[in-house]
């Protein structure tokens, strides 16, 4: 599992490269099969009854987050527009948006921390404006910005919060030192934080959110800003969250991020979902499949990008230098296209067919609706 | 590597009271100065400096010498800076809104005012730091005070009590303003015409009509006078009791006014 993981975060961009990876090596052996459900097409595919259900299950579990019609203003700006969100009890419900997009107001209000200038929610059953307090004593939050106090050490954050919670002085101890030990932060206990590394500082502030256990945690951008290593590391403990029991409210602006950890996803642009499912129903929705090439000599890249094109159109590139990506649904035009590279003396380090990624799941979605925020901005200006 | 962490952790124990967890609070700020100690140098500096600034600086000309000067400035001083200390409260408040960490109290089943009650009592701990450097400073510079060491203590606990109610207009403020900059300008904006308007450098009776009249009613010649009636041991009831009413009034305003702000916001 370890090296997998470690495998999967050298590329955070590709899904495919990942899932490649993940079967041996380079050329994926499997036919490119459109079907959300395609074992091996994604890492996700491992559990797919957990993603197929999401919509249907509802009906039979309560929901945890039940919002309709938020809406936020700050000024002129409508930083939330009217979102819906359903997030079923035990699930690890992603909110996935590029900055600005609302998702740390949305989080906001359902954390009891704005009140929303129209619309309602419900949090575990409770209204978050009138049951604000029902609403605090069953969830936490871990913000953006580190919501742990620089000036005091680890020890001294957690025994403060488990103190602020009700616990006794000897409990508080206790706890800290549970959790300090959990998170592998034991040696920097005493350590003021703000000379903790990024990754030790997240993983006191998810350790925070634990001193008494939440029904619901919220967790704004929680690998923003970390390496690698400290980023799985965050998701290891959030999957572990999750099997446990607790609802994850996650907001995220990484693709990868909701992909790999959440069981459904609602996509939010200019403070409205504009997209909401399954992982696998999203890609679905793009359409097509993908090509993925990576090329030996990131310098052949433009050549390589022009024979694509010529051949399946459209191309685009991936954030990694040497990597470019093209739709196509079609595994014989794919086929033919390498194989028309490899004829032109463009050597291929990996290529892999398969479904989009939710990279291009996003910026289909976004990109459509990009052109409709313009016009109605035109209009109410 | 992180195995699963303990998130099964014990039931949900009882909600802390409001004492409790307002003195978590003031645990915080006393664990900050412990490891910011830096952040004493205003409560430090500015008693130290009013103390020896004031009374050497003027003694000479207001009074003919710096010993009969002090019998006369120091309580005044002593109210003064710890006055001054105040705003600091509210500086404090306003820079610790801008924290994560505030977003996370502000989520929990505490307490509302909690975070701004505990961090006054953790202010009052800085209001003793600067009444100490005072009084120990004038005693070694010659002060004498005829009050006796219950004088003392009695107006060190009345300017406390005064510096308290005070800091509710710094919150206030610190509420109200979006930097801990622009606090700290407009309090101290407030604070040195209030404080030199007074009988705290002066006898007012040397001023103009019109000054006398605001040096009269500021409730900083009533702090200044009551201190050296106190420390002087010639203190009278009503003396004490106008820096009391003082001190509830500008509690009854600003701490409901200060509490309001704080669960409004945002």
């Amino acid at each position: 599992m370890r090296s997998s993981e470690a495998a999967k975060a050298t590329n955070p961009a590709s899904l495919q490269a990942r899932s490649s990876s993940h079967h041996g090596n380079r050329v994926p052996a499997q036919t490119y099969d459109p079907r959300p459900t395609n074992p091996g097409a994604s890492p996700l595919d491992d559990f797919p009854e957990r993603w197929e259900s999401y919509g249907s299950m509802s009906l039979s579990s309560p929901l945890a987050v039940e919002a309709s019609g938020l809406v936020k203003t700050f000024g002129d700006v409508r930083a939330v527009d009217g979102v819906d969100l359903a997030v079923r009890s035990g699930s690890v419900y992603g909110v996935l948006g590029p900055n600005g997009a609302g998702k740390t107001t949305t989080i906001r209000m359902l954390a009891t921390l704005l009140r929303p200038d129209a619309g309602s929610g419900q949090v575990l059953g409770h209204d978050i404006v009138r049951e604000a307090d029902a609403v605090r004593g069953l969830v936490s939050l871990t913000g953006q910005m580190a919501s742990v106090d620089e000036d005091l050490t680890g020890r001294e954050n957690l025994i403060l919060l488990a103190r602020l919670l009700g616990l006794r002085r000897a409990d508080a101890k206790a706890r800290a030192a549970e959790l300090l030990e959990a998170f592998d932060l034991d040696d920097a206990a005493t350590r003021l934080v703000k000379n903790y590394s990024g990754g030790m500082r997240r993983r006191l502030d998810i350790a925070a959110s634990l001193v008494v256990t939440p029904e619901l945690l919220f967790l704004d951008e929680p690998t923003t800003g970390l390496d690698p290593r400290s980023r799985n590391q965050v998701w290891d403990i959030v999957r572990s969250l999750a099997a446990a029991g607790t609802t994850i409210l996650l907001c995220t602006q990484y693709l990868d991020e909701a992909d790999q950890l959440a069981d459904g996803i609602a996509v939010i642009d200019h403070g409205r979902v504009i997209a909401e499912g399954t992982p696998a129903q999203l890609k679905a929705s793009v359409g097509g499949g993908a090509l993925h090439v990576r090329l030996l000599d990131p310098d052949q890249r433009p050549e390589a990008e022009r024979m694509l094109a010529e051949e399946l159109g459209a191309v685009h590139r991936e954030s990694d230098p040497a990597a470019l990506s093209a739709q196509c649904a079609d595994a014989d035009r794919a086929a033919e296209a390498v194989a028309e590279l490899a004829r032109a003396g463009v050597p291929i380090a990996e290529f892999s067919l398969g479904q989009p990624s939710l990279d291009e799941v996003f910026l289909a979605l976004t990109g459509s609706r990009a052109q409709d925020e313009t016009v109605e901005t035109e209009v109410t200006a | 590597m992180t195995t699963a962490p303990p998130i099964a952790s014990h039931a949900r124990p009882p909600q802390a009271s409001a004492l409790a967890a307002s003195l978590a609070f003031a645990w915080r700020s006393l664990l900050k100065i412990k490891h910011v100690p830096e952040q004493l140098g205003d409560v430090i500096g500015i008693p130290v400096l009013f103390t020896l600034m004031f009374t050497y600086l003027f003694g000479g000309a207001l009074a003919g010498s710096t010993g009969d000067y002090l019998q006369f400035l120091l309580p005044g001083t002593l109210a003064l800076a710890v006055v001054f200390v105040t705003v600091y409260s509210g500086v404090t408040l306003n820079r610790d809104l801008a924290t994560g960490a505030f977003d996370r109290f502000r989520s929990m089943p505490v307490w509302r005012p909690a975070p701004i009650v505990g961090g006054l009592i953790g202010d009052a701990g800085r209001y003793l730091l600067a009444a100490s450097l005072v009084i120990g400073l004038g005693l070694g510079m010659g002060f004498h005070a005829a009050g006796g060491p219950l004088g003392i203590l009695a107006a060190v606990v009345l300017v406390l009590v005064f510096a308290l109610a005070l800091s509710w207009v710094w919150t206030t403020l610190g509420l109200i303003l979006r930097a801990p900059n622009a606090v700290m300008s407009i309090g101290f904006v407030i604070l040195f015409p209030l404080t030199f308007m007074s009988n705290v450098f002066v006898d007012p009776d040397t001023m103009p009509s019109w000054l006398r009249a605001f040096a009269d009613v500021n409730p900083i010649s009533h702090l200044a006078t009551a201190e050296r009636g106190l420390m002087q041991g010639t203190g009278t009831g009503a003396q004490v009791l106008w820096v009391l009413a003082a001190s509830v009034a500008l509690t009854a305003l600003f701490a409901p006014l200060t509490t309001c702000l704080y669960r409004r916001r945002g």
